[in-house]
């Protein structure tokens, strides 16, 4: 049960193929509550296919991942989310013809079903955590912007935002400073800092200068499997990992 | 009341454009038109439920349905079938050799009313129906194929081939539901004839009082988080998912929501013109349906309303003067409203505020310009990445 309490995700032996082409085989994966995890690995190593089959994306076609000791694969996407498990993606996801506001209103769990929908009403406290969300994000002075014409940046904010309305206890985020200047880059680990003080937080990476920055403990992949583990300076001393990926 | 004026409209204008909507329906028209013209613009009111209903489901949800005919025709088929047996009672239908049945099922050589038949002998039970019928049917059809993520293009092609399956099946079983002639010869509502010029006096304020009544339902919902939800839906489908919505559920939910009012514009289609048949629900007027929507606007249901009007309007107008030519026209003003006003007319009318900087300046052309501000350059310091 320790065990259990230690980790929030504990995903074992997860593998997906498709058509016989292993992307992620025999996957072994231990998020420790208020954890930043960082995934490294070459291009195709098949980072973002983990994170697409822990939130139910994609279906493993072997393995469990464990939520809270619960078992999440197979469950619809919607579920899992409502379970806790937030999910920005590569490309800034959000939607573009509403404002910055109405994007972080709508990802508020309260009355996510038909019904609550309809009669869902804009309370006070919704009011104030969309205002202090916004805050933390840095978008306070953009709330009434249509979210299509924020800076790329602003766009990844507002997801990582979007992500903090459903307060979930796991924040996976996929590349969050692609594309970012070197300000926008300092930020953002300060806010990913800030956002793991009370979860954990599952982020996939390039940059290596940020991952030092950010990390707590870092997982390469390469080929759909894990080569080394541990923390940043462990790993980057692996000599696997100088061979196949910080070598090159 | 200020809270409800809220919730269904954002704007002035749009209250405005309403208010003058209704100014015409309730005012104009029935002042203006000879009962018979009157009686025309109530049939094209009822297919305003089902350009209502695409204002939703494609416009908002981003869902085509191919197939909106089936929900108008189960609807009107509903109110058809009570009708009908009314309209059959043994006196009336001595002559035939089972008294009391339906004529075409006597034709058919039916002795006895079909089950599915019996209970259309209550009103209440067909109101019932009347919802719940393409509501029920189009909610399972939606739960199938949102669930497997079935979307764009191939969900129009499924629901067209709906259209079809449904209006050949209507078409082919003569005794139970009249065949290719539909359900004819209906006369009277619980002994109120229907035909009479004051009963169609009635029957046009019911069928438009409903329908602004649906109109303002729609518009309610739009503007609920359910709106937003659709809009996000028909942009950002996987983002919505991971916000924890269930799309299927809200898509199949809206789905629903225009197979119903579609269904009570079908019925009130049948209580105006008298009769109903397979050649309105099959595909052709389903994709007519689908042109007036988008004629008038697929993002604004009085657009669409308005645009099922005109079209109509326009249909009966052109096709009483060159039958041969309307059909060209049509397609061409389909064309040309999804080449270059892929919002219909209510986009156009959106515009108009935008022309006015324009219309300023061109009014004031020969005036002098001012001497222009010396150039602040304009980039973002956050956005500064190549």
């Amino acid at each position: 049960m320790s065990h259990n309490n230690e980790n929030i995700l504990e995903i074992e032996d997860l593998g997906v193929s498709f058509d016989g082409f292993k992307a992620v085989d025999g996957f072994n994966f231990y998020l420790a509550r208020n954890h930043i995890h960082v995934i490294i690995g070459p291009n195709g190593a098949g980072k973002t296919t983990v994170l697409d089959l822990i939130c139910g994306k994609t279906n493993a076609t072997s393995g469990s991942i464990k939520f809270h000791g619960k078992e999440m694969r197979g469950k619809r996407e919607y579920r899992i989310v409502r379970a806790g498990i937030g999910r920005k993606f590569q490309n800034p996801s959000i939607y573009e013809n509403l404002t910055v506001f109405e994007n972080l209103e709508l990802s508020h769990p309260t009355g996510r079903g038909v019904l609550g929908c309809l009669l869902f009403r804009r309370t006070a406290e919704i009011l104030n955590q969309c205002n202090s969300v916004a805050e933390q994000i840095g978008l306070s002075d953009r709330l009434d912007t249509e979210a299509g014409i924020l800076s790329h940046g602003q766009k990844q904010w507002l997801e990582i935002g979007m992500l903090l309305m459903q307060n979930p206890e796991v924040i996976m985020l996929d590349e969050p400073v692609a594309g970012m200047s070197v300000r926008e880059r300092t930020a953002t680990a300060e806010l990913i800092r800030r956002i793991a003080k009370n979860r954990s937080v599952i982020v996939i990476e390039h940059d290596m200068e940020f991952v030092r920055e950010i990390a707590d403990r870092v997982t390469v992949m390469h080929l759909g499997k894990i080569l080394s583990e541990g923390s940043m300076d462990k790993v980057s001393q692996d000599p696997k990992v100088i061979d196949v990926y910080i070598g090159h | 009341m200020q809270t409800l004026f809220r919730s269904l409209f954002k704007s002035r204008a749009e209250a405005i454009a309403f208010g003058i909507f209704i100014l015409f329906i309730f005012v104009i028209f029935p002042l203006t038109m000879p009962i018979f013209r009157l009686n025309l613009v109530g049939k094209y009111l009822t297919y305003g439920f089902v350009g209502v209903g695409l204002v939703l489901l494609w416009g908002r949800c981003g869902v085509l349905s191919l197939g909106q005919g089936v929900f108008f025709g189960l609807g009107g088929y509903c109110m058809a079938m009570f009708l009908k047996l009314e309209a059959s009672d043994p006196v009336t239908t001595a002559i035939q050799s089972t008294p009391g049945i339906p004529d075409f099922m006597d034709w058919n050589q039916l002795t006895e009313l079909p089950w599915f038949w019996e209970p259309f002998k209550s009103l209440p039970f067909t109101i019932f129906a009347i919802f719940i019928v393409p509501g029920i049917i189009a909610f399972f059809i939606g739960w199938a194929l949102f669930r497997r993520r079935v979307g764009g293009v191939y969900f129009s092609i499924i629901t067209q081939a709906i259209a079809l399956i449904f209006s050949l099946g209507i078409d082919g079983n003569q005794g139970y539901t009249g065949g290719r002639n539909g359900i004819t010869d209906l006369r009277t509502l619980l002994g109120w004839d229907i035909r009479s010029d004051n009963a169609q006096f009635i029957l046009y304020f019911v069928s438009a009082t409903l329908l602004v009544l649906v109109a303002f339902s729609a518009k309610y919902i739009i503007n609920t988080r359910l709106g937003r939800v659709l809009v996000a839906i028909r942009d950002r489908e996987d983002r919505v998912r991971f916000s924890g919505y269930d799309v299927a559920m809200v898509r199949s939910f809206i789905f629903a929501f225009a197979a119903m009012v579609s269904g009570l514009g079908g019925a009130m289609f049948v209580l105006q013109v008298g009769f109903m048949s397979p050649s309105i629900v099959g595909i052709v007027p389903s994709i007519e349906m689908v042109i007036f929507t988008a004629v008038g606007g697929r993002l604004s249901v009085l657009g669409a309303i308005v645009g099922c009007l005109l079209v109509n309007y326009g249909k009966t107008t052109f096709s009483e003067d060159f039958p041969n030519l309307w059909l060209y026209l049509m397609g061409g003003t389909f064309i040309a409203v999804v080449m270059f006003f892929p919002n219909g007319l209510a986009g156009l009318a959106d515009k108009i505020p935008m022309l006015k900087p324009y219309a300023s300046k061109w009014l004031n052309r020969n005036k002098q310009e001012p001497a222009k501000a010396p150039n602040t350059p304009s980039s973002n310091p956050v956005s500064d990445e190549p």
